[in-house]
């Protein structure tokens, strides 16, 4: 049985089907890449992993467990953290104060919270910041809030959504190199990006989806190499 | 430690006040003041710290009044036991109603708590032979003396800050703050919004239901359109908390001082001086000027809020430092 799995998700918004029948497999310690042209239902999967919408059908199993009816808190604490591609810094807290209120998720004392928030910081790279105001961060501190906060709540499985969007060359090396340290400790990634050089150097595996359905799976440079997704990104001329 | 020394001294100087200040009108302000500070503190956690906005702040308010009133009329019991009771019966309203309507969001949960207000202070009116309806509720003081009254109100105006002060700096004060600034990342922090912010609601309708119980103790008659009144409670409520500093633990301290005396500026024709000025002068148009201005408190509000938004948008304790530097010409920083 898979670490983490989605089975035939589907989800429709009306009569449109954002996601029609997607699944795919994800082992544990995996780095595992969801691509697909935009509006092809990459972030509405996320969406439905970590309890934001309902699936219209399927089911998403974490570690032999059914999670896709339970309310997003309760998947937090069964571990499963998650960033936003549109962040969502708590805009009048300090960067340690956003920490911190993801840490509580695990303890209920405060002097452990801070610690434990500290420490995550520290892993993160932003302990210069850790005294400023989230909305006064740039983007790419901002993603890598996203990321810090996620962390904090001491996730098996993490769930980034176009963490490296809007980043700029020297930036982007770093959350490589960022996302490669956290899968190091130990933690499962599925990653959405758009930024080909990114996906295809973390990945271990990709999966490709186009309007709601799976066009391929397999190795970055197996799925590099498909007719389907070449003709998804570039057109049939290019194909 | 340091830190708790000021507000430590502020109120061993409060307590202090009756020895030295004989004058029962000062003393019925200061009792209006510090229960004013009980429902400001209240209304901030779930405004300022939650972002809930609440207009219905009578309601919590009207309940611990009609508890303790009715205690009194019914069961023949002591008033003072609406100040055990009053809270929890607030309680037991918010909680019910934030069940159903913390489904919504922003202003649509700022206008279902309006409406539970005027449910309230309808039912209470019609109902009229349980509650008295419009005849109201009188009960006979206990004390003669303000005095008493004065140290139960300071009493509960330092157990709500204090109160306050534990929870902001305690896990549900970080998850309240989360829920005001994104309710769909506090979420993905493994925040339960719906579950907090029902916490959040019971501890402002316990203290505003603790204010309403001593206000029935205190002035000894309430009618629904007295406890259950808009422009009296619920928005004064709202204008203490946003003069003194939304999502600051004094704000609403400061905020009810200031507010309970612009009041009795108004109420009192700007303590006689129009009045005066039309005694003295003869003109009769000062006289119909100082009339209408002991009317006009809410229209004062008014322009007071507009001037604070304006020039304070964080209120007098949130922008101290842009106070400080403006009016005394210190840094900020030192």
């Amino acid at each position: 049985m898979a670490y983490f799995q989605i089975d035939k998700l589907v989800k429709y918004f009306g009569g449109l089907a954002a996601v029609n029948g997607v699944s795919f497999e994800v082992g544990q310690g995996e780095i595992f890449g969801l691509i697909g042209p935009n509006g092809s239902g990459k972030t509405t999967t996320f969406n439905m992993i970590s309890g934001y919408h309902r699936p219209t059908s399927g089911r998403v199993l974490f570690q032999g467990r059914e999670i896709h009816q339970l309310p997003t808190h309760k998947i937090c604490h069964l571990g499963i953290g998650r960033t936003f591609q549109v962040v969502k810094p708590l805009g009048r807290m300090t960067v340690l104060d956003n920490v911190i209120a993801a840490a509580y998720s695990r303890t209920n004392s405060h002097h452990k919270a801070k610690e434990e928030a500290l420490k995550t910081i520290d892993f993160c790279g932003l302990m210069p910041v850790k005294d400023v105001l989230a909305k006064a961060l740039p983007i790419a501190g901002r993603k890598r809030l996203e990321i810090t906060r996620a962390m904090a709540t001491r996730p098996e499985l993490l769930l980034l959504d176009e963490t490296a969007a809007g980043l700029n060359p020297s930036e982007l090396v770093e959350a490589i190199d960022l996302i490669r340290k956290i899968r190091a400790n130990g933690t499962t990634i599925v990653i959405i990006e758009h930024i080909m050089h990114v996906i295809m150097t973390i990945s271990d595996r990709i999966h490709a989806i186009n309007f709601g359905q799976t066009i391929a799976e397999g190795t970055p440079k197996e799925v590099a190499a498909n007719q389907a997704v070449i003709e998804a990104y570039l057109g049939t001329d290019y194909a | 430690m340091k830190k708790s020394l000021p507000p430590l001294v502020f109120v061993a100087l409060l307590a202090g006040l009756p020895l030295i200040m004989k004058d029962n009108y000062y003393l019925h302000l200061m009792i209006l003041f510090l229960m004013w500070v009980v429902i400001g503190s209240a209304w901030n956690l779930i405004a300022g710290y939650t972002g809930q906005v609440s207009f219905g702040d009578a309601a919590f308010f009207g309940c611990g009044a009609y508890t303790a009133g009715l205690l009194a009329t019914h069961l023949g019991v002591s008033t003072w036991w609406g100040l055990a009771l009053g809270g929890f019966t607030a309680i037991a309203v918010g909680l019910p109603f934030g069940w159903i309507c913390f489904r919504m969001r922003g202003a649509y949960f700022a206008l279902a708590t309006l409406a539970l207000n005027e449910v309230l202070r309808h039912g209470a009116t019609i109902a009229e032979d349980f509650t008295g309806g419009m005849v109201g509720i009188l009960i006979m003081p206990s004390f003669m003396s303000k005095i008493p009254y004065y140290y139960i109100a300071l009493a509960l105006a330092v157990a709500s800050l204090a109160s306050l002060q534990w929870v902001v700096r305690s896990k549900p004060g970080y998850y309240f703050v989360s829920i005001r600034e994104d309710q769909d990342a506090a979420e993905s922090l493994g925040v339960n919004t719906h579950l907090y912010k029902m916490l959040s609601l019971a501890y402002a309708a316990f203290w505003t239901g603790m204010a309403g119980a001593l206000y029935m103790n205190y002035m000894g008659f309430i009618d629904p359109n007295v406890v259950f009144s808009l422009h009296d409670i619920s928005i004064m409520a709202i204008l203490v908390g946003i003069v003194g500093g939304v999502g600051t633990v004094y704000g609403p301290a400061v905020g009810a001082f200031v507010m309970v005396a612009v009041q009795e500026l108004f109420r009192s024709g700007f303590f006689g001086l129009f009045k005066w000025l039309g005694a003295v002068s003869g003109s009769a148009s000062l006289v119909k000027v100082a009339e209408v201005l002991t009317q006009a408190h809410v229209l004062g509000f008014g322009i007071l809020v507009v001037v604070v938004i304006l020039v304070l948008p964080n209120g007098i304790v949130g922008d101290w430092p842009k106070i400080r530097k403006r009016v005394f010409r210190l840094d900020a920083g030192a």
